[in-house]
């Protein structure tokens, strides 16, 4: 079911000219429905209803079709993220050296669950899968930042990191 | 476009510039050194796009730069050792490189000729001084690279060090030397099987899919790698491109077709990006687009992403998501030989697979079926992870023993805990408990072990991991994954999670294990395709092995690993607190009270298992119960 979320759209033309453009460029290819939600959402940072309308208009069909699309795959997200987006890597290697601790530790501080953003808009927390970095088991990342070896003593400090650096 | 001769010349000019790091070749170069920085996404996550910052700013400095070539290369598998760096002619290798040693390494090696020996990986460095090549070590003696051949050896954005070590000539051999039948029969000759988990042979999917006519045909490559915990596609895609692109244009040469999609996770950044590189030279160069070598063959490649959808790995669902739609499998027959992408004959390997298709076109299918058992031949490439301590990737011969991956290149089990077992196939596959440690790992005994090959991951677990929460991580991702189309896999899936779950509460009871053996077996005979079907085989296969593991969480209550929350609790023995507080301190939740050098309490209603004291704890005195 779909819920609005909280956060108003707040998109501006440049940016419906940006996608427009895009569009316009891969409309004749055949499957192109997935690359142009990938550029939407590179634009506006996630999917909201108005913009899978404009993907529908844009590309001649039906917005059901492409909020099919849109929900079924676990990268494009219909929810605003946090300015600051954590997520922790719950692949076998890092789950079996203790991630889910990890990810538990996170919630527990910022007082929200997985999935969801913090009500000041400055973190979101999701789980990925496997990031590629077993070798560092239990892995995290903070935007483009990898935290590897994690361990929860560590998340306090890491999180102060990122608010520091947003009260300067 | 490039002509034969053109590709020979490059490849002469190019092939000294690489012979450095062939050892006991001699260095025809023209450099004193060249150091290799592996950027791989173990490494570059560790920070060696810092250290190769800090290795040019450095050799600038010492006006290095006509003696010391810096290449940034793909993965050299020891993942764990990251940010690595190689230095040839030496074959010297530093390990867990940080920026701040770069001044020493520079100074002391490349300038006055002298390995720092305490920055080097200590296995390489024996007890009386003298240093080992890389070769030597545990981890890659009894290692053999065929589709890494070029990892950790080339730069991936370089195609002329690939064209040196005779890239693109098993590509001029086919369209110049040999009919598509020729190629067909020379990979039955050779006995490759599909590397992405099936084992079909691939000679016999690109012969149906040859035998198809149609006026379009397209190749695939899935690297919708999402088995978590293997990442043996994203390192030949990060270290070597353009194998992948080569065989592809081979693929399309044999049955008929003149264009490739590879679809690639967008979860793979640095990949991403080195194939779009390796596209963009591969054309460059006129070893993509239109004819070829001068012949009639065209052929062109285009990268589509994929969003985060494990059942994307099932051929029929990648393909509906390359033709931009919900990327829900279909029933098969028809085949994608017959009826694939846009409805069109397509054939569709793993990057695995073809990473092995060029080495058989020049050193021939006899050479390939020399390695490997009786039914599967050549190498396999294992992502190694869990408790073990080498983790990365490893490539052995078909056949190798779990024993000799985990014990002698895995390094063993760190801590001086106990083998417990091995998972192979990720969700889709089972483990071998220790008893069978012994067997030869193939497409056929694994399979025989209730397990599968999977696409390679291979995760090594130790006395402390519970075989029914494990059970219960694979059924949580497939719960997760299921795309929704049968109602076998979509119900099937949270069903069975819910069992499991139920048991590790301990809220199980004994004809539980019976209700979950015949939901295992409905979901196997009729779910649509594989992720259904082969979801029940972590839980079965734990059944198989482990089955007291389940009856004491069911008849006895407790958790003998330790790890299922509901069944275990932290105790603090009197004996041997000594009242120093930290554990209280450490709480996060105050639920342990006493007074200051008095033996310590934990409230069992407040505790919330996190472990934190018994970490803290510096006399031992904190138990698991």
């Amino acid at each position: 079911m779909y819920i609005k979320p909280a956060v108003p759209f707040k998109g501006t033309k440049a940016q419906e000219i940006e996608l427009k453009e895009f569009i316009d460029l891969e409309k004749s290819q055949p499957g192109a429905l997935m690359p142009v939600l990938q550029k939407a959402q590179e634009i506006y940072g996630y999917l909201p209803i108005e913009v899978q309308g404009m993907v529908a208009e844009g590309l001649g069909i039906s917005l059901s079709e492409v909020y099919g699309v849109a929900t079924f795959y676990s990268q494009f997200s219909l929810n605003p993220k946090g300015e600051h987006r954590i997520s922790v890597c719950l692949g076998t290697a890092c789950y079996v050296k203790g991630a889910d601790k990890i990810l538990e530790g996170i919630e527990q501080r910022l007082g929200i669950k997985c999935g969801e953003c913090t009500p000041d808009g400055v973190f979101s927390i999701d789980s990925c899968r496997c990031v590629g970095a077993c070798g560092l088991a239990p892995v995290m990342m903070i935007d483009d930042d990898v935290y590897g070896r994690m361990t929860v003593d560590q998340i306090d400090d890491i999180l102060k990191k990122y608010t520091v650096k947003r009260k300067k | 476009m490039l002509t034969i001769e053109e590709l020979n010349k490059i490849r002469e000019k190019t092939k000294n510039l690489v012979s450095m790091r062939n050892e006991g070749e001699e260095n025809k170069s023209g450099y004193k050194y060249q150091v290799l920085v592996c950027g791989g996404t173990g490494c570059h996550s560790s920070g060696s796009q810092k250290v190769l910052d800090a290795l040019h700013e450095e050799v600038a400095s010492h006006q290095l730069e006509k003696d010391v070539k810096i290449v940034r290369t793909g993965c050299f598998g020891l993942c764990s050792l990251g940010p690595i760096m190689i230095v040839y002619p030496e074959g010297a290798f530093y390990a867990r490189v940080t920026p701040e040693s770069i001044h020493e390494i520079v100074e002391e090696h490349l300038v006055n000729g002298n390995m720092v020996k305490h920055l080097l990986y200590e296995s390489t460095v024996c007890e009386d001084g003298t240093v080992k090549s890389l070769q030597e070590t545990n981890f890659y003696k009894k290692q053999l690279r065929v589709a890494l051949k070029n990892c950790g050896v080339i730069d991936p954005e370089d195609i002329e060090e690939y064209i040196a070590t005779d890239g693109y000539q098993a590509l001029a051999k086919v369209l110049t030397t040999m009919t598509p039948d020729d190629v067909i029969q020379t990979l039955l000759d050779s006995g490759l099987r599909g590397r992405g988990g099936g084992g079909f042979p691939t000679g016999r999917k690109w012969a149906f899919a040859k035998a198809s006519d149609s006026d379009q045909k397209y190749v695939c490559c899935n690297a919708d790698e999402g088995d978590p915990g293997a990442f043996m596609d994203r390192s030949i895609l990060e270290g070597d491109p353009h194998t992948v692109l080569e065989a592809m244009a081979i693929a399309g040469y044999t049955i008929g077709a003149s264009k490739g999609y590879i679809y690639v996770r967008a979860e793979y950044p640095v990949a991403v990006n080195r194939l779009n590189v390796a596209i963009a030279q591969a054309k460059e160069y006129g070893l993509l687009g239109d004819g070829i070598f001068g012949t009639d063959f065209s052929f062109d490649i285009e990268l589509r992403l994929g969003a985060g959808a494990f059942v994307c790995g099932e051929e029929t669902a990648l393909m509906t998501s390359i033709e931009g739609n919900r990327g829900e499998p279909r029933p098969r027959p028809p085949f994608p030989a017959v009826k694939g992408l846009f409805g069109k004959p397509t054939i569709l390997n793993n990057v695995e697979t073809y990473a092995n298709i060029c080495k058989i076109i020049l050193n021939g299918p006899e050479w390939f079926a020399s390695m490997g058992t009786e039914t599967s031949k050549g190498t396999k490439v294992f992502a190694l992870g869990g408790k073990i301590t080498n983790v990365g990737l490893v490539e052995v011969p078909m056949g190798t023993k779990l024993r000799e991956i985990v014990e002698e290149i895995g390094g063993g089990v760190p801590n001086g805990k106990k083998f417990k077992a091995a998972q192979t196939g990720g969700p889709s596959g089972g483990c071998i408990p220790a008893c069978h440690i012994d067997v030869p790992i193939d497409y056929d005994n694994l399979i025989k072990l209730g397990s599968m090959m999977g696409s390679g991951g291979l995760i090594v677990m130790d006395e402390d991991t519970c075989m029914v929460d494990i059970a219960k991580f694979f059924l949580e991702f497939t719960v997760d994954e299921s795309c929704g189309k049968c109602t076998p896999c979509r119900i099937g899936t949270r069903r069975l999670y819910q069992f499991i779950e139920k048991i590790t509460k301990g809220e199980g009871e004994l004809e539980d294990l019976d209700k979950i053996k015949e939901l295992c077996a409905h979901m196997q005979s009729t779910s649509l395709c594989a992720l259904g079907q082969t979801t029940p085989n972590p839980v079965i296969s734990t059944m198989r092995y482990f089955k007291d593991e389940y009856i004491a969480h069911v008849k006895d209550k407790t958790c003998p690993a330790g790890v299922c929350k509901n069944l275990m609790s932290y105790e603090i023995i009197p004996k041997l607190c000594k009242g120093c507080t930290l554990c209280a301190k450490n709480c996060p939740v105050d639920a342990i009270s006493g007074s200051v050098k008095e033996p310590h309490k934990i409230d069992r209603e407040k505790c919330i298992k996190c472990g934190l004291c018994m970490k803290n704890c510096k006399f031992g005195a904190i138990v698991k119960k």
